[in-house]
């Protein structure tokens, strides 16, 4: 059951007078990558269906910069990010809620020393605030008693101390939570940060998403919950190698919660 | 002739202080290669770091059974140095167990020294076999060759020895204290060297004596001997692990730091009202340009050196590195280890040229770190959460990257089609910035 995505640019509440409650920003993996634009609909879905007034910049986002930062090129990186602060600061915007954790990483934290201060927000924050609200429900659904394990991506975890959100949001779904031999401050990088999604690995015995596939498989999940684009495409990758991608599944946790309710 | 003792114990300790002092100035000089950068804020939050990470431990028990024997050997070290302090006095005027008056407390004292000594030497047993027959996984990586690995053990024989002489010393005391001989005051508890007196039983008072001076003097002089050797090891981290956390990152870890002279020039580029033929705004003195990124240790800031010889080649971070568990060549460790080595041959060669430094034809970036370890890294962090005494081996990463993205145009071409992607259309991929919302339109 598909239905219509109502997502409204800022370009269009600004020319008819309205601010929105938050900015989603949905980040180049979003926009662009087909497996993460199911997430980018899946969360757009749930912020429909809770009747959240959000709103894209649509055209007027850019990358933060954050692939060019860590590959080392700070002007590209300031000058991606004068720019979108330029456009956020136009609009006025307060709130952004985004699903990708290198954007949410560099917009909290590397654009304030640029001028551009913000309520920085993840999805699984944010989602799991819609949930103690009350504005959406999760237990009982399909997922009831599922194992899924939870990979904490470095940009979200590590890099920014959120490790309970997501995993709420797992036990809310009545799933059962499992976690990985390394989690939380320990968790193993899926080999995509650092600009590294970008080139081919250096010289080694293996592939860092094998790796930490083997580790997810270790668990004997049914699913494999994420919380970053990135991720997921480096972990399904993984779990095509291993041939296992017809009994285990990748998923975010915006994916989870909307097909919980078949949205 | 009875003061000669005194004297000689007077010159052999400002020997041994003066060396430190001297090694103290070096250290502090080569740090301050480093370029300048101000760590005033958050003051309160860095104290309780330093309390919580470096004087409690916090971090070493991660790994509880590494963090429990250190912490045996830590405390064990900092309580017997309160040894340390009457040996000295005695030591300078001739007195013999100064502290002998307090009595039931001295008592106390004593024992626990004794019973703590034990556990270190327990300890430090069980680390040697960690290191030499076990050969955990992370002690014997490439960068572990050599001197490394000669250190390691070294401290550990170094503080097997000097608690075996504190507890042979204690011993012989004891059993001159059963004989009553003059001079050794009954004081003290002596709840493990009783039984090495023992093996004194049937000794002469002057064997004993002199068995008892030995281990005094060898004690003594084994302190100041392995004081003057913590520069040339790890084991400085003893010290410098202190400031280190002081100094340590407080900010999230993902938050990079914007470089500064990249802004000025970004706001001019950006701003429509600048006069492109204005002259540049310059400081009173003429600096050059600066250079973007770091390809050697100035290029580093003070933190960043001060984290090199604080490093105490544990090898948390590289066994937590997602690049080095899957065979590649990169060690967080390493860059720590060859930040300090060049950093060491540096501050030589400026000790050598009249303190100017003599350009050597060699940088860190290419002679010591390879870029082919620079580019492998994910940038996850690991490394920095795995260190126990607030190391963080990324941001050298990060610097040497800058380096040779602004100045040299040397990254990998994968990546610069992922840079031009992103200049171009906004994305790091060659879609068209106009199609960045259809997404909402497509099922
Ligand atoms: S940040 Fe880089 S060096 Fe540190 S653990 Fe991760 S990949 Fe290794
Ligand atoms: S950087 Fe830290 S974790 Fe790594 S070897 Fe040095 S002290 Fe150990």
């Amino acid at each position: 059951m598909e239905n219509v995505l109502k997502v409204p640019t800022m370009a269009e509440l600004f020319a008819a007078g309205k601010q929105p409650e938050v900015l989603f920003w949905v980040g180049c993996a979003g926009s662009f990558d087909d497996r993460a634009k199911k997430i980018t609909k899946a969360f757009v879905k749930i912020l429909n269906k809770a009747g959240v007034s959000f709103a894209v910049l649509g055209t007027e986002e850019s990358c933060t910069g954050d692939p060019a930062k860590r590959a080392g090129n700070e002007f590209l990186f300031q000058m991606q990010a004068v720019t979108n602060i330029e456009v956020l600061n136009s609009y006025g915007i307060k709130k952004v809620v985004t699903a990708c954790p290198h954007c949410f990483n560099t917009i909290k934290n590397e654009y304030p020393g640029l001028g551009g201060t913000y309520e920085v927000i993840h999805h699984t924050q944010f989602l799991r605030d819609l949930v103690s609200e009350g504005r959406i429900t999760l237990e009982g659904g399909k997922y009831k008693g599922k194992r899924v394990t939870y990979h904490d991506p470095c940009y979200l975890g590590r890099a920014n101390s959120i490790y309970e959100a997501p995993r709420e949001l797992i036990k809310k779904l009545d799933a059962e939570l499992v976690e990985m031999k390394s989690c939380r401050k320990k968790g193993l990088c899926c080999g995509a940060g650092g600009a590294q999604m970008f080139k081919e690995a250096e010289n080694g015995d293996k592939e860092v998403n094998i790796e930490r596939t083997e580790q997810a498989l270790e668990t004997k999940p049914e699913i494999i919950a994420a919380a970053c684009p990135f991720c997921n495409t480096m972990i399904t990758d993984g779990v095509k190698n291993k041939e296992k991608e017809a009994s285990v599944g990748v998923m975010d946790i915006a994916e989870l919660i909307a097909s919980a309710q078949d949205l | 002739m009875e003061l000669l003792p005194q004297i000689l114990f007077g010159v052999v300790l400002l020997a041994g202080i003066g060396f430190f002092a001297k090694n103290v100035k070096t250290l502090r000089r080569n740090i301050k290669l480093g370029k300048n950068v101000v760590v005033s804020d958050n003051k309160p939050l860095r104290w309780r770091n330093m309390a919580r990470i470096a004087l409690g431990q916090t971090k070493m028990v991660v790994r509880p059974i590494a963090g429990l024997l250190h912490i045996i050997v830590y405390v064990g070290f900092i309580i017997i140095n309160i040894e340390v302090l009457e040996i000295i006095i005695d030591g300078l005027f001739g007195t013999h167990r100064i502290f002998a008056p307090l009595g039931v407390i001295y008592n106390f004292l004593i024992g626990s020294f004794e019973i703590l000594a034990l556990l270190v030497i327990i300890a430090v047993v069980i680390f040697w076999i960690r290191r030499n027959i076990i050969r955990l996984k992370r002690f014997i990586k490439p960068e572990m060759q050599g001197w490394p690995k000669n250190d390691g053990n070294i401290i550990l024989y170094i503080e097997l020895v000097l608690m075996l002489l504190f507890l042979t010393m204690n011993g012989a005391d004891f059993q001159l204290q059963q004989m009553n001989v003059a001079h050794y005051t009954h004081a003290g508890s002596f709840p493990v060297s009783q039984y090495i007196a023992l093996l004194f039983e049937g000794l002469d008072v002057s064997s004993l004596i002199l068995i008892e001076r030995t281990a005094w003097w060898l004690h003594i002089v084994g302190i100041l001997c392995f004081l003057n050797y913590l520069y040339y090891s790890k084991h400085l981290h003893i010290l410098l692990a202190f400031p280190n956390t002081y100094y340590g990152r407080t900010t999230p870890k993902g938050q990079f730091s914007n470089l500064e002279s990249v802004t000025k020039e970004v706001k001019l580029m950006m701003d429509p009202d600048a006069d492109p033929f204005a002259a540049p705004v310059e400081n009173e003195n003429d600096t050059p340009p600066e250079k973007f990124g770091a390809s050697d240790v100035v290029d580093l800031n003070w933190v960043q050196l001060l984290n090199s010889y604080t490093c105490t080649e544990c090898g948390r971070c590289t066994s937590e590195c997602p690049a080095n568990q899957t065979g590649k060549k990169l060690s967080p460790r390493k860059i720590m280890m060859d930040t300090r080595d060049r950093l060491e041959e540096v501050g030589k060669n400026i000790d050598a040229n009249k303190g100017e430094f003599k350009e050597d034809g060699k940088q860190l970036l290419g002679d010591y770190i390879s870029h082919e370890e620079i580019w492998a890294c994910t940038s996850c962090n690991a490394c920095v959460e795995a260190c126990p005494v607030s190391i963080d081996p990324l941001s050298i990463i990060m610097d040497m990257r800058q380096y040779l993205v602004m100045e040299q145009s040397a990254a990998p071409s994968e990546l610069n089609n992922m840079m031009s992607n992103i200049e171009n259309n906004g994305a790091p991929w060659p879609y068209n910035q106009m199609d960045r919302i259809n997404w909402t339109q497509e099922n």
